[in-house]
């Protein structure tokens, strides 16, 4: 099998607070092979949009990488010079982000956005316009090369995340990386740009890696999923496999409380009890043992590690 | 954007009907005889009772407002009781001097402080924005006219590199450039340091907002997205103040001409004030308020041009 | 415990914690205790003066700093850092009185132009933006024309040019506030206009227009200073900041060389 695309070996990203460092992500593994869709899962603070971001390498200030590798293209990308980094966003990687309705510049109309970031190409602008109203057009904005003198304000949400899409995709980079770019959308929205992204996917051929909290989007869009929990990748697998048969007790209830399955009414949600420990300072063991329903004496004092093959877990009750 | 700017002069022009009602209706408001206020103390009942017949005191007030607007109209400020020179001569005659000195002092103000101020929020936290800060502070709190006196102190008396007095030989444009460098640097120099906090806090703020992240994370280089992208926005509060400071500015002239007795409307002012010659102070007044609601105007139309959001939505 | 010592609690609280970050930061430290110092001098005047300040003696006069002038005397041989200490009553006088009374009345005009009726919320704001039009000292000026320089001319201008800018404020926070939930329902109850204004509405605008007043006492007495400075403000020989400025400035220019 050929090497991954993208390889996340061992990365540890911490922040500054004034309360002390928080262990934000610790001992990440994941590898998104070439023109696979990956999906990363889990609840907020999970640490998904800080992986996203670590990959582009565009963190805050107060946050520090303090361990591991990103291996993209066979580089690392945590080596690199910013400027070696900036030459490969927008071009190699391209990212999708969550908010319509703030990502696009709000005093610059569309046209000027999408041909700035054309600025690689040695083209004029009349082509760099015309492939800009084509990216439009295929993402399905009617009247695309008359819309492209519009300005942002002048589109609807919806929409705006389809022009994000477009711009994301029309430098044909190999990897996208999508930050929850469906949950500020309505469900038929939702449902719209899904369809999109795979129809898209299909054409381009490019890897994508994508994280959402819903795992209805995860089912119908990804190959692989990887499931997060406070910081640790906790499963890891084909889809089919971790949502058919989930093997970490989190993943497990994680898809139990999924609404999607709920087929009686009933007047109360299920929920999994309890809270996110304080990742400032993580306690020994495994990191779910507070909430997981069939922790043992092990669970407290041990940190299980990710293993297997194909479907991999971090749990003690789990076998090799 | 035809719809915002006809409704912006509108307003403009609204506001400068009301101020003309209000300073005319001022000499009215003062308990005392409108005639004795504008004769000031020379009024002998002769003089006032040829006032009244000349200026139609006896009218109802709203005729007396709606002629003085008509006149005002057609560039008419009345006439001075001392000289019978018509004031608007007079005032105009002044007006070239304290528009030089303010605009020198604005673009001062902008030339230094939008790149000071574009620095120091790019370097957040450095030696010199903490410099910079403090200095811009401590400019701000110090009354133009007291860094004037200072100024006038040190580099005209002291030094004697500068002159202290008047505004240069009419014609010789080096001498006027001469007598300009005291006065626009007392006038600007507190502007510098607003403009500059000013313009940083903007970008700071931009630079936070997520179109700034979305630019970086297409890899477009730093410097187009500082000036197309952040500064671009950061840039239209600092629009909008100094079309505001225009106002303040020609308050500053005023204790600026003072102090290096340089001629403009604020000599004019102040000279008319000391001898209660009403008609010309109304008449500066008035002037000057027109030019402030010119400029506030403008400004507001330059930011219109910028950000499109304004426009559409006023 | 009671709701009202529970939300005394929570106010000392918040106030302990302020005063511990002020503390902490030293810059504002310093502020703070520079103003306290040039407040108390102001206020305890008369017991802090070395000499009286207007008391005239030609022989000292235009003397340079010294162990017994620390600031040196004027053209009339008046102790200046006595009148310098005095002066600062001015200041203080005209700041509170000037922004104390444009607070009043921008305060209840910005809450009538929030809360009443669109067309006199119309009509007030005409008013504000064109008093704010007139450049300021043009318009001190103006009045004073009018009237005769004293320091009541330049109070009465201060309140009228601050109170527009006041009362924009509590308006916009009125007209935000006028929309929410919490006063559709007073409404509902049948609660008077003028109850819901003092009760609801001015505990929830007064905030943010407290914060803008104190920063707007330096720049009221810059403006005392500068108006006395040019001679249209105190009379002699009350000594004020700019009016001290004046006659130093007369120094200046009446030295030959």
């Amino acid at each position: 099998m050929s090497a991954p695309l993208l390889a996340i070996e061992g990365l540890g990203v911490d922040f500054r607070t004034p309360r002390g460092r928080l262990r934000a992500l610790r001992r990440i593994d994941l590898a998104v092979p070439a023109g696979a869709v990956v999906g990363v899962v889990g609840e907020s603070g999970c640490g998904k949009s800080t992986l996203i971001t670590a990959v582009i390498r565009l963190l805050a200030a107060n946050a520090e990488v303090r361990e591991g590798r990103i291996v993209f293209d066979g580089r690392d990308l945590l080596t690199l010079s910013e400027g070696a980094m900036r030459a490969l966003r927008g071009d190699r990687m391209a990212m999708v982000f969550q908010d319509p309705m703030t990502t696009l510049n709000p005093v610059l109309t569309i046209g000027t956005q999408m041909i700035d970031i054309q600025y690689r190409l040695r083209e004029g602008r009349d082509e760099k316009r015309r492939r800009a109203a084509a990216m439009l057009a295929r993402v399905g904005i009617a009247e695309a090369e008359r819309r492209l003198d519009q300005y942002p304000h002048e589109f609807s949400g919806g929409m705006r995340q389809r022009i994000g899409i477009a711009m994301a995709l029309m430098a044909e980079p190999a990897l996208l990386l999508a930050d929850e770019p469906t949950t500020a959308l309505d469900a038929t929205l939702e449902v719209q740009v899904i369809h999109l992204l795979r129809a898209l996917q299909r054409d381009f051929g490019c890897a994508i890696l994508f994280v959402s909290h819903h795992l209805g989007v995860i089912a119908e869009l990804c190959d692989r999923v990887v499931v997060m929990y406070a910081g640790e990748v906790v499963e890891e697998g084909s889809v089919r496999a971790v949502f058919r048969t989930p093997r970490h007790p989190y993943t497990e209830r994680l898809i139990e409380c999924d609404p999607a399955r709920i087929t009686r009414r009933t007047r109360t949600l299920p929920t999994i009890p309890g809270e996110i420990p304080d990742l400032v300072a993580p306690p020994p063991g495994c990191i779910f043992v507070e909430r997981c329903h069939r922790a043992i004496a092990r669970c407290r004092e041990e940190a299980p590690v990710l293993r297997g093959a194909g479907h991999r877990t971090a749990c003690h009750l789990v076998g090799p | 954007m035809f719809l915002y700017l006809v409704k912006r002069l509108g307003l403009g022009a609204l506001i400068i009907v009301v101020a003309v009602v209000m300073l005319y209706g001022m000499i009215h408001a003062v308990p005392g005889d409108p005639a004795s206020i504008i004769l000031g103390p020379k009024a002998t009942p002769e003089l006032r009772a040829a006032l009244h017949a000349r200026m139609g005191l006896d009218d109802p007030f709203p005729v007396q407002v709606a002629r003085f607007l008509a006149n005002v109209l057609r560039g008419d400020l009345g006439t001075d009781v001392f000289s019978d020179r018509p004031v608007a001569e007079m005032v105009f005659d002044q007006l070239p001097h304290t528009l030089a000195l303010i605009v020198t002092a604005i673009v001062w103000a902008m030339a230094l402080g939008i790149p000071l101020g574009c620095y120091s929020a790019l370097h957040r936290n450095t030696a010199i924005d903490r410099i910079t800060g403090v200095l811009s502070v401590g400019c701000i709190a110090i009354p133009s006219f007291l860094v004037a006196l200072y100024a006038l102190l040190v580099f005209a008396v002291g030094l004697r590199w500068l002159p202290a007095i008047g505004a240069g030989e009419p014609g010789d444009l080096a001498s006027q450039a001469r007598h300009l460098v005291l006065p626009a640097f007392a006038v600007g120099l507190g502007w510098v340091g607003y403009i500059a906090r000013l313009v940083r806090a903007s970008m700071l703020e931009t630079l936070g907002e997520n179109h700034v992240r979305t630019a970086r994370a297409f890899g477009l280089p730093e410097r187009v997205v500082i000036t197309r992208y952040v500064l671009r926005i950061a840039i239209l509060p600092t629009i909008t103040v100094i079309g505001i400071g225009i106002g303040y500015l020609l308050s500053s002239a005023v204790f600026i001409e003072v102090v290096f007795a340089r001629p403009g409307i604020g000599k004019l002012i102040i000279d008319s004030v000391t001898t209660r010659n009403y008609p010309i102070v109304m008449g500066s007044v008035l002037v000057s308020t027109v030019l402030f609601v010119v400029s506030t105007t403008l400004s507001d139309l330059v930011n219109a041009l910028l950000d499109p959001r304004i426009r559409s939505g006023l | 415990m009671t709701t009202a010592a529970a939300e005394r609690g929570r106010v000392a609280a918040g106030l302990r914690d302020g005063l511990a970050r002020l503390v902490r930061e030293p810059l504002g430290l310093a502020g703070l205790v520079i103003v306290a110092v040039i407040v108390a001098s102001a206020v305890l005047a008369d017991l802090v003066v070395p000499y009286d300040p207007i008391a005239i003696n030609v022989r000292e006069r235009i003397e340079a700093p010294s162990l017994a002038h620390p600031l040196g005397t004027d053209q009339l041989g008046r102790d200046t850092l006595s009148r310098v200490i005095m002066g600062g009553r001015v200041a203080l006088h005209v700041a509170l009185v000037s922004i104390g009374s444009a607070l009043a009345v921008g305060l209840v005009l910005g809450m009538i132009a929030g809360f009443g009726p669109r067309w006199l919320d119309n009509a007030l704001i005409l008013g504000f933006d064109t008093v704010r039009s007139f450049p300021t000292v043009m318009f001190a000026l103006a009045v004073v024309a009018l009237v005769g320089p004293s320091l009541n001319t330049v109070i009465l201008v201060i309140v009228v040019t601050s109170i527009p800018i006041y009362a924009r404020v509590v308006r916009t926070q009125t007209l935000s506030l006028k929309g929410r939930e919490f006063i559709l329902a007073e409404r509902a109850m049948g609660a008077s206009g003028a109850r819901i204004l003092t009760l609801h509405v001015l505990p929830n605008v007064i905030g943010p227009l407290l914060i803008l007043a104190s920063m707007d006492i330096p720049g009221v007495i810059a403006f005392e200073a500068g108006l006395s400075f040019l001679g249209l403000g105190v009379k002699p020989p009350t000594p004020s900041w700019g009016s001290i400025l004046n006659d130093g400035l007369a120094l200046i220019r009446n030295t030959p060389g």
